[in-house]
């Protein structure tokens, strides 16, 4: 028992582990980092469960993108009129939920020029963030850390932000999870037991919306989105049923958010971009795994 | 008791008219079947009916309350399989669907779970109750979305061509079902399947923009005049083309 013992003590995951875990609890950027992983595990999950299974990734691709017209807006006005409070993870949150409502309330009302629309919310949500960015007076701004994540911009403030704002995410999908289900199934038949398939329809996409903004500061705004859908779209393809996608889309993404920060952190990895490749991967791997 | 009372009924696709000057009434505990040719007003009808379209002029009232007021109280099967079949949800999350309160949130009561149990027993689909939706065939899942519709418990019952997509064999059981439920609530069953109508019915509407109510069993002329009448057909072609439809050339 104890050969056995001093064998895993030995082994490479092992010394992984114990250095990982040492710096967890010396570096506070990493203790920010894993915090923030582990709970928007959870959301991602089960939010990337109803993303994937109602096929809106394109939608949620076009809140992501967006959300940099908000940060940009936050930076811009924070330093020009001083206000100091409107943080990029305010700005973020704002510009995810009014795109998700514009988009929503745009699909539902013009079906037929959908696929336009969000292309136009996309697109100009980036435009008007680089115009921001740009006159914005000062330091420049550090474009890349928004769009690709930088782990070491992670700050405890955003760690609350995050677990607060993962936290109303869980407890609105635990609230109208069968609401949001049916919608996804059938929306007229939900609006046929009166109930409003265009309110839980937009719930959803506001719960997307917030949840691209959760991990934008260690996977930035693209990657953000990588983590949304492959989790759930993997899970797909190994189980039938609503809950057990999420249950594994959770696992998968607990995996791969902690696991990530742990190894891209030992082989000194850029952490947001290693997480996705590796989740890619795993995702050809389990089409790839289907098909023969 | 008139379960539905339509007087003067009119309803149009922008400039097509879909419905022109439509009156019938249907009293409580009738089988009805709706038929008529393709385009000719019969989905739009069950839609008036569910208030999920909004008439362009005439009253509609149905189990006492303007055409929508009363939707809760209905049970619909639609027409065409809309939604994902693929979607990850067991047999019983679906029925469950026919419980969905706006006022209640959280989990499905034990009443709700009773109810949509009892509509899976009446549909012979009690053991399936936990398969997935996906796993099911053509006909089963007809017959799931007849338990969803009968979860609401409702006082009148629409399905739109039932068995539109589904094999021999699954549509007996399907009029088995349909057989079964009749004696208890009122009917509206919009089809083209002609033994569907003389098995379950008690008398038929045939739609193509008008209304004409028709006793049981239909003559050979009048099935022909409905599906393949030149005269009655070429006059409604022409009317549609002119008003801009060209859709009602596919009934040749």
């Amino acid at each position: 028992m104890t050969e056995k013992r001093d064998t895993i003590r030995g082994t490479i995951p092992h010394v992984i582990m114990t250095e990982f875990f040492e710096t967890v609890r010396d570096v506070p950027v990493i203790r920010f980092a894993l915090l923030a992983g582990i709970v928007s595990s959870l959301t991602y999950g089960v939010v990337g469960t109803f993303v994937v299974t109602r096929r809106i990734g394109y939608i949620a691709a076009a809140i992501a993108h967006s959300i940099l017209g908000g940060i940009g807006a936050a930076i811009y006005f924070s330093r020009t009129y001083d206000m100091v409070w409107l943080t990029p993870m305010l700005g973020a949150i704002i510009a995810a939920i009014t795109s998700a409502i514009v988009i929503g309330c745009i699909s539902l009302k013009f079906k037929e020029r959908e696929d336009t629309i969000i292309s136009a919310v996309w697109a100009g949500g980036m435009a008007m963030g680089l115009l921001f960015l740009h006159h914005t007076p000062g330091k420049g701004v550090n474009l890349e850390s928004y769009l690709f994540g930088n782990i070491l911009l992670t700050s405890k403030g955003d760690v609350i932000a995050t677990c607060a704002l993962g936290l109303v995410v869980l407890a609105l999908v635990g609230l109208f999870y069968h609401k949001l289900v049916a919608v996804c199934f059938d929306e007229e038949f939900v609006q046929l037991r009166d109930v409003s398939s265009k309110a839980y329809y937009l719930l959803l996409l506001v719960l997307t919306g917030i949840c691209m903004v959760l991990l934008v500061r260690v996977a930035g705004i693209v990657l953000s989105l990588a983590l949304i859908i492959l989790p759930a779209a993997t899970a797909c393809r190994l189980v039938r049923r609503m809950w057990a996608i999420m249950v594994v889309a959770v696992g998968l993404s607990m995996i791969y958010n902690v696991g990530g920060l742990m190894v891209s952190f030992q082989l000194d990895q850029p952490t947001g971009p290693f997480v996705v490749v590796v989740a890619s991967l795993v995702y050809g791997t389990s089409v790839l795994f289907r098909k023969f | 008791m008139k379960v539905v009372s339509c007087t003067e009924l009119s309803f149009r696709y922008g400039k097509v008219k879909v419905i022109d000057n439509v009156s019938f009434e249907v009293l409580k505990g009738e089988s009805i079947s709706v038929i008529g040719p393709n385009g000719g007003g019969k989905s739009t009808l069950l839609k008036l009916l569910l208030g999920l379209e909004t008439p362009e002029s005439g009253t509609l009232n149905v189990l006492g309350e303007t055409a929508g007021r009363s939707r809760r109280r209905i049970g619909y099967v639609p027409q065409v399989m809309h939604f994902d079949p693929a979607y990850p949800v067991s047999v019983l999350e679906i029925v469950l669907m026919g419980r969905l309160d706006r006022l209640v949130v959280g989990t499905y009561s034990k009443k709700c779970r009773s109810v949509a149990e009892q509509a899976l027993e009446s549909v012979h689909l009690a053991d399936f109750k936990n398969r997935p939706f996906s796993a099911l065939s053509g006909g089963e899942r007809q017959r799931v979305m007849i338990a969803r519709a009968l979860a609401c418990e409702p006082e009148l019952l629409l399905l739109d061509e039932p068995t539109a997509n589904i094999d021999l064999s699954a549509e007996e059981q399907f009029i088995g079902a349909l057989a079964a439920l009749r004696k208890d609530m009122t009917l509206i069953l919009v089809t083209h399947d002609l033994e569907l109508v003389s098995e379950l019915s008690d008398s038929v509407l045939c739609v193509n923009q008008h209304v004409h109510r028709h006793s049981l069993p239909l003559s050979g002329e009048t099935i022909r005049e409905i599906y393949s009448g030149r005269r009655r057909i070429e006059h409604d072609r022409k009317t549609r083309h002119h008003q801009g439809d060209h859709s009602a050339c596919d009934h040749d």
